[in-house]
């Protein structure tokens, strides 16, 4: 008898942690859905492949949907992140091979790097009045050729400690280190910031910038801590880059477009204001899933590209076909 | 029924679940002027976007000069005889206007004697649209509709936001082509328009045909009844003045005003405003199109800064750098456009915690408890339908109004700026924001009402003052400022024994 009380308490519990944590976002739930049964079948395909090994691949990815994400929903749109992770992977790398008893300040001071890199492009989209896909275009070729200043050919080092921090699993499988460190840090900056002043500013200004600012929302000030927070993002997926590969790379890989094309997977919309961060890492996930599939299935490289943006185009499709049926009953 | 030209029956139109219209008729005689009447979400809209091919119906039956009709498009629509001029000028902003007409296939000539008639004789045909005052595009819509002698010219809501020398040309041009072969649909929450101009009315409620009027003496009542149905019947409020019981009582004159300005000068037409707003006062302006109100109401909520002249809050200058500093002065504005105040994508919560991000403590925790409380009493006070509150946009009009107002009412606002806060709202949510207004400026606000329509100021202020060339021309008592006083007054004449 109370058992059968506490169980259906443990439930409705487990409910509103669930409902909690996606904030009523069905889009959210369905794109957890259709990644376990990615997992299950890929399982099927070859049962000794583990979430660790795709955690670590998508880790710096990751955390760049995450930057992405944040900038997108303050209305603007930062085309320099892989850039930047490129930069702060190489930084990272010469200054842990050069210093590797210093490992936790250079740790910091990437980090630092990193949202001085975010405020200098907020500053730079604020003051000019440029449009953010400008100034960030622009972005990206300077800090792509600062990232070979830095380093001309692929090379530095790294440190044990962070490539233990990410690689493995806490117990289960279905824990990958990689996974929690990311949900961690993310959870760590982006739940106070959700429920903070700031949060809501930066929903307000990429959902209505006059009404924000007639609101009393600073949007400068605003635009320039969003951004911010991207370098920070981004200066974490340099850091995964380097701790998962051990050394530093100046031509950064195709961050930038798996970066956009998680958030579109992730429900956050390019015109800003709408979205959450959990989508977008679902989405990251999703892709690594797919991308392990086509090959364990024997798609040539080719066609499991194509694939992959047919999967994106459909799912994307079907998400707002869903959402918009939802919101008529 | 041959003698009909345009006649719609059964319609029927669902948006998911929610039945925009589940039984709505409308039948148009040639050459007459028929209102189309109902409060905000009785299918209006809906009506017309099927008529003028922009949405198809889910059932319905329709005819055009007795034949069977089907639009698809509504370029299919003109080419039928169906034109629409919407609220929002259907006009791309970064062509000329040159090119907009070449879009639709309109014979200059034709534009241009109708915007003669319609009272703007020289138009650069080069300019670009979006360097075009709005009232100007709204004439140059119907202008473009007018050129191809449609027979059957829907007006949505033609007269909101023109100026009133504008909307009398617009009501006699309209008035003009009574008797002729063609037909005008007039769509109007002005009841005196609709009653000096159509023919017949047609009412919808809740996406239902209820009712046929002819258009008479005393019809006005009768259309408000059907439009409110049957809950609502006795002693409405709305058609009865009621600024001369409030006449200033409230007001105390002793104190230094709550908010004042003197010798304001700011942007290309405000020239030279001074005004005293009292603590339970509601002080009305009246101007025409383009006089200084708005940069009036930039300046005192903190968008604009001015070239000369002080603002004075309770008796003490300050200087509003950014609208943060005037919502930290009590000082708020509510704009009548509802897509500038509020986030459409975000949630009723959100809309309403907003604003309280300009409180000293700007980025930190907010306490969520007291937020739900503020945001629940708010809600509760202004009984918001939130039904649909997880999207601001989803609200109706006169619901998305209230949350501009809401927003403020907890957070001890002690002056409210309103811009037009009644425009495009049904008649049963104007009686509350009426009341809202007069509320507030009992509990001790002190309100500015900008109006476009001249009857709000014997409704809902104590007094009021026209506007005219970024001067203030006039001042009186509600009870003196009826519509042809304000009007002579907007227009720069001299009031009748009354100091300018």
């Amino acid at each position: 008898m109370t058992e059968r009380v506490q169980r259906r308490l443990d439930t409705t519990a487990a409910r509103g942690l669930i409902a909690r944590a996606t904030r009523g976002d069905a889009w959210t739930v369905g794109l957890i859905v259709i990644f376990a049964a990615l997992l299950v079948f890929t399982k099927l395909l070859r049962s000794s492949y583990g979430l660790d090994a795709l955690a670590i691949g998508a880790l710096p990815v990751a955390f760049a949907a995450v930057g992405q994400a944040i900038v997108v929903i303050s209305g603007g749109i930062d085309l320099s992140i892989g850039s930047v992770i490129a930069l702060t992977n190489v930084i990272a790398a010469v200054l842990l091979m050069n210093a590797p008893e210093l490992s936790v300040p250079i740790v910091l001071l990437v980090l630092l790097i990193g949202v001085l890199i975010g405020v200098v492009n907020g500053v730079l989209v604020v003051v000019s009045r440029v449009p953010d896909i400008v100034v960030t275009l622009s972005m990206l070729f300077v800090w792509a050729g600062a990232a070979l200043l830095v380093l001309g050919t692929p090379g530095g080092g790294s440190v044990d400690w962070l490539r233990t921090l990410i690689t493995g699993t806490l117990g289960i499988e279905l824990l990958p280190r990689a996974l929690v460190v990311l949900l961690v840090i993310v959870g760590l900056v982006w739940i106070p910031l959700r429920r903070s002043r700031l949060g809501l500013s930066i929903y307000a200004v990429g959902s209505n910038q006059l009404a924000a600012f007639r609101s009393g929302v600073n949007v400068a000030r605003t635009k320039v801590v969003a951004y911010a927070l991207a370098g920070f993002f981004a200066a974490l997926g340099g850091l995964a880059l380097t701790a998962s590969t051990g050394i530093g790379t100046p031509i950064p890989g195709p961050y930038l477009l798996l970066s956009v094309a998680a958030i579109v997977l992730g429900g956050v919309s390019l015109a800003g204001g709408r979205g959450g961060l959990l989508g977008p890492i679902v989405g990251i996930y999703i892709l690594g899933l797919i991308r392990a599939d086509m090959t364990f299935l024997g798609v040539q490289p080719a066609y499991s590209t194509v694939l992959q943006g047919v999967i994106m185009v459909v799912v994307v499709m079907v998400g707002a076909y869903l959402t918009l049926r939802r919101a008529a009953t | 029924m041959t003698d009909l030209l345009l006649e719609a029956s059964g319609v029927v139109k669902h948006y998911g679940a929610v039945a925009a219209l589940s039984d709505a008729s409308l039948a148009i005689r040639p050459g007459e002027v028929h209102a189309l009447m109902g409060a905000n979400g009785a299918g209006k809209s809906t009506l017309v976007k099927i008529l003028t091919g922009a949405v198809r119906a889910d059932g319905g039956a329709f005819t055009l000069h007795g034949r069977q009709l089907a639009v698809h498009s509504p370029a299919e629509a003109r080419r039928s005889g169906l034109v629409c001029v919407y609220q929002e000028p259907a006009i791309v902003p970064d062509l000329t206007v040159a090119e907009n007409l070449a879009l639709t296939g309109t014979p200059v000539d034709a534009f241009r004697t109708q915007m003669a008639d319609l009272g703007i004789g020289s138009l650069d045909l080069g300019a670009t649209a979006r360097n075009l005052p709005l009232a100007t595009l709204r004439i140059i819509d119907l202008a473009r509709a007018l050129a191809i002698e449609p027979d059957v010219l829907l007006l949505d809501e033609m007269t909101a936001a023109l100026p009133a020398d504008l909307t009398a040309r617009v009501l006699e041009v309209i008035s003009s082509r009574r008797g002729g072969t063609g037909s005008v649909i007039f769509i109007s929450h002005r009841m005196l328009e609709v009653a000096g101009l159509c023919d017949r009315a047609t009412v919808l409620r809740d996406g239902r045909t209820v009712g046929v009027v002819e258009v008479a003496a005393g019809a006005e009542e009768q259309i408000v009844a059907l439009m409110l149905g049957p809950a609502a019947e006795d002693g409405d409020p709305a058609l009865t003045p009621a600024g001369a019981q409030h006449g200033g009582a409230a007001a105390d004159t002793d104190a230094a005003p709550r908010l004042a300005t003197r010798n304001l000068k700011a942007g290309r037409n405000l020239e030279d405003v001074t005004l005293d707003l009292r603590a339970g006062e509601v002080l009305g302006i009246v101007a025409l199109e383009g006089q200084g109100q708005d940069e009036l109401f930039d300046v005192l909520s903190g968008q604009l800064r001015p070239e000369t002249g002080e603002i004075m809050v309770d008796g003490a200058a300050v200087a509003f750098r950014h609208p943060a500093d005037a919502i930290r002065a009590g000082v708020v504005l509510v704009p009548g456009d509802r897509s500038t105040a509020l986030l459409m994508q975000r949630s009723v919560r959100e809309n309403i915690g907003l604003p309280a991000i300009a409180s000293p403590r700007r980025w930190g925790l907010m306490n969520m408890g007291s937020e739900r409380r503020r945001v629940r009493a708010a809600i509760d006070r202004l009984q918001i339908d939130t039904r649909a509150q997880a999207e601001a946009r989803r609200l109706s009009g006169g619901n998305q109004q209230k949350v501009t107002i809401a927003r403020w009412l907890e957070s001890g606002v002690a002056t409210f700026l309103f811009y037009d806060p009644t425009r495009g709202i049904d008649i049963r949510t104007k009686i509350e924001i009426y009341q809202l207004v007069r509320d507030l400026a009992a509990a001790g606000a002190a309100v500015l009402l900008l109006t476009s329509e001249l009857d709000e100021i014997q409704r809902a202020c104590d007094r009021a003052i026209v506007i005219f060339g970024g001067r203030v021309v006039g001042e009186m008592p509600a009870a003196a400022a009826d519509a042809p006083t304000l009007l002579r007054a907007a227009h720069g004449l001299q009031p009748a024994g009354g100091t300018a």
